[in-house]
């Protein structure tokens, strides 16, 4: 215990001034299949072999007949393919799908097949063996073209075709060994063993320890994916989950998701949606260019619809559209456009619009996923439109097809590809809930909806994120007509959101109620009006009737004056007539008289 | 290393004494990879077996892979030692060190398994 703990300390000591030096990475060697090289960082480790395991029919021979004819073609290193299963013209025949041209490169000298047949029924043992023949194929073969590659397709036929298992598990040993010191490359492939905790039917992973990839090919739902997992990988990083591949006719891809950073460059442009009223929704100028649109909605909700203009108005600003449908033929949407006046015909024909329809259980996810990648790159359009993602989301797991959603937004962010997503909400579900939280991986998530109620159904249409810009709160009402579809504010009001008819005869009720009270009122004041006349008559009536009071008065006094002069004049002249003198007083007698007058 | 080479080519001289008919003749070709101690035992024993049972009537032939590393090819041989019994026909192979007599004589055809 003391002399370990010494030795430590020693060796420790001694490391320090070393350390400064970086460690020396392990170096890799491209396979040159697509995505494989992003996961391990580089490759498969340099000058050591590798066992790619997997059960029938997963792609082992075409993934090492790749290894080796990338090598060849892309990086200039000569391999030795040495199968034990397929004799050379079949394997020609079996990766010429793959379009390699396994014959030309061994004409060029850059590729070796090396079939080695073995027939237990032809091979008596006695007594000690190893497999130094085998060895010197190999080094021959290897020395013969100066190989850096080579292939071991399957090793595992020797357990079949050698009877003595002892001898064979020391010669393997010493095989790989023996490969590391000749320092190529080497893809060894096995069987997948049958219970779980065993990678290969023979054990080989106890020989191979630098890299261990495993290939599997499943079924889910009826649609077959294959994965690829890098095992375990020695002294290097690498990504551990497992990635979906697939086989296409340019040979295999390994779609990663978790390799690819978040470095897009971004756009501040900002492109029309081909509504109006949704741009100005949208701060008044549409989506950023190279953003990912989400839009969701029930059935019905007329997605198809806004993809659909979003395309027109790329089209119209001269930009190339890609609409991948899943759901309904190119000819099917073009007449359905039709009828809200929207004509892609003539786009079409021109080139700026290019469909590309195919059912979601055609083929597996990854298959989908490299098909639009391959038409992407074919037409290079700025706009992408997915319509639905949804039905595509189902030919695969949860986790296939979020993975699979990334890695097409990160590839057309990647492109500066401006891509709108429908998703389909089903019924019950709620409204806000995406498949799989797609949603997070978007920039911008518009929602239609449907409101039930006065026995119809009506859209609503509203934003509920967009990142990086000013947008709307509101609800606003799509109207989809004849003549395209428009949006129109909603009737918010004590009942809530009132949409289509129920919002008119809102509308329409708001307005009787306005009539009706500009009546009132009119009515009040013609009433007041009427009053006043009345008061005002009556007011001349006093008036007059005060008047003529007045009049009665003064005639009265006229009266009363004339009466006096009239007596005056009579007893002036009833005393001229009785010659009455003087001194009678007129007063005291016209008072008396004008008594009894009254 | 002088042992096997003494003999690499066919040794037909012997063979003739005993005048043996021409289609018995038993063609023999023995892989070996350099003088190990595995392949210059398998010689031993093969050289010895012949005697015994095919006296006159076989010829052997010893390549070795480590100078003509091309000829593996044709005979498919992966284990070092590999007897192949190219006549008569069918084709044999017997690997291992030739130890094992009777399982020669059984792999050769020369006695018939039990």
């Amino acid at each position: 215990m003391p002399h370990h703990l010494k030795g430590r300390v020693t060796k420790r000591g001694g490391h320090r001034p070393a350390a400064p030096s970086t460690p020396a990475r392990l170096p890799r060697c491209p396979t040159g299949i697509q995505g494989l090289d992003e996961i391990t960082g580089g490759g498969l480790p340099r000058g050591r072999p590798t066992l790619v395991c997997g059960g029938a029919g997963c792609g082992k021979t075409l993934f090492a007949a790749e290894f080796l004819v990338r090598g060849a073609v892309r990086y200039g290193e000569p391999g030795v393919f040495m199968s034990f299963e397929e004799t050379e013209p079949e394997l020609e025949a079996n990766v010429a799908s793959l379009g390699f041209d396994l014959a030309g490169l061994v004409g060029e000298g850059k590729l070796l097949l090396e079939h080695v047949h073995l027939e237990r029924s032809e091979i008596h043992e006695t007594g000690e063996y190893d497999l130094e023949g085998l060895f010197v194929r190999l080094d021959h073969a290897i020395q013969s073209i100066g190989a850096k590659r080579v292939v071991m397709d399957t090793l595992e036929a020797l357990f079949a075709g050698l009877p003595n298992e002892a001898i064979l598990r020391a010669e393997l040993r010493r095989l790989f060994r023996w490969l590391k010191d000749k320092a190529v490359t080497a893809v060894i492939t096995a069987e997948r063993g049958r219970g779980s905790e065993q990678l290969t039917r023979h054990g080989l992973e106890e020989y191979v320890s630098d890299c261990v990839i495993l290939l599997d090919h499943r079924v889910n739902d009826q649609i077959a994916t294959r994965h690829l997992r890098v095992v375990k990988y020695r002294g290097a990083l690498h990504g551990t989950n497992e990635f979906p591949f697939l086989i296409g006719d340019e040979g295999l891809s390994v779609l990663p998701v978790t390799s690819l950073g978040l470095n897009h460059t971004v756009s501040n442009e900002r492109i029309a949606t081909g509504i109006p009223r949704l741009d100005a929704m949208l701060g008044g100028r549409g989506f950023f260019r190279g953003s990912s649109i989400l839009l969701t909605g029930t059935p019905g909700t007329g997605k198809t619809i806004v993809a659909c203009n979003f395309a027109m108005a790329a089209c119209r600003r001269g930009e190339r559209t890609l609409f991948f449908s899943f759901e309904e033929s190119p000819g099917q949407i073009i007449r359905n456009m039709h009828s809200i006046g929207l004509s892609l015909e003539p786009m079409v024909k021109r080139g700026w619009l290019r469909f590309h329809s195919a059912r979601p259980s055609l083929y597996g996810l990854e298959m989908h996923l490299a098909t639009m990648f391959k038409e992407i790159a074919k037409f290079k359009p700025e706009v992408v439109i997915v319509d639905p993602i949804t039905s595509l989301m189902h030919s695969g797991t949860d986790y296939e097809s979020k993975a699979m959603v990334t890695r097409l937004i990160d590839y057309l962010k990647g492109g500066q590809v401006t891509s709108l997503f429908t998703s389909l909400t089903q019924g019950g579900q709620a409204l806000q809930h995406t498949e799989m939280a797609m949603s997070s991986l978007m920039d911008s998530w518009v929602l239609l909806q449907d409101f039930e109620g006065n026995g119809e159904r009506n859209r609503v249409l509203y934003v509920l994120k967009a990142r990086g810009m000013a947008h709307s709160n509101q609800i606003r009402e799509f109207l989809i007509s004849d003549r395209g579809v428009d949006l129109v504010d909603a009737y918010i009001g004590p009942n809530g959101v009132l949409t289509g008819s129920a919002r008119a005869a809102q509308t329409a009720s708001e307005k009787a109620a306005a009539l009706a009270a500009q009546q009132e009122s009119g009515r009040r004041k013609r009433e007041i009006v009427r009053q006043r006349a009345a008061l005002e008559r009556q007011i001349n009536g006093l008036r007059s009737e005060h008047e003529a009071g007045a009049e009665e008065l003064r005639q009265i006094d006229e009266e009363v004056g004339t009466q006096t002069r009239q007596l005056n004049t009579e007893r002036t002249e009833l005393g001229r007539l009785r010659q009455a003198d003087g001194s009678v007083s007129p007063g005291r007698l016209g008072g008396s008289k004008s008594r009894n007058g009254t | 290393m002088t042992k096997i080479t003494a003999v690499k080519r066919r040794i037909p001289e012997r063979s003739r004494k005993p005048k043996p008919p021409v289609d018995k003749l038993w063609q023999l070709r023995l892989y070996v990879a350099g003088q190990t101690p595995k392949s210059l035992a398998a010689f031993s024993n093969l050289k010895r077996i012949c005697e015994n049972h095919l006296s006159g009537q076989y010829s052997i032939e010893v390549i070795d892979l480590l100078e003509h590393p091309q000829l593996s090819k044709g005979d498919q041989i992966l284990a070092i030692p590999t007897l192949v019994r190219k006549l008569p026909q069918p084709v044999r192979k017997i690997i291992g060190d030739l130890s094992d007599t009777e399982r020669v004589l059984v792999g050769l055809d020369l006695r018939p398994a039990e």
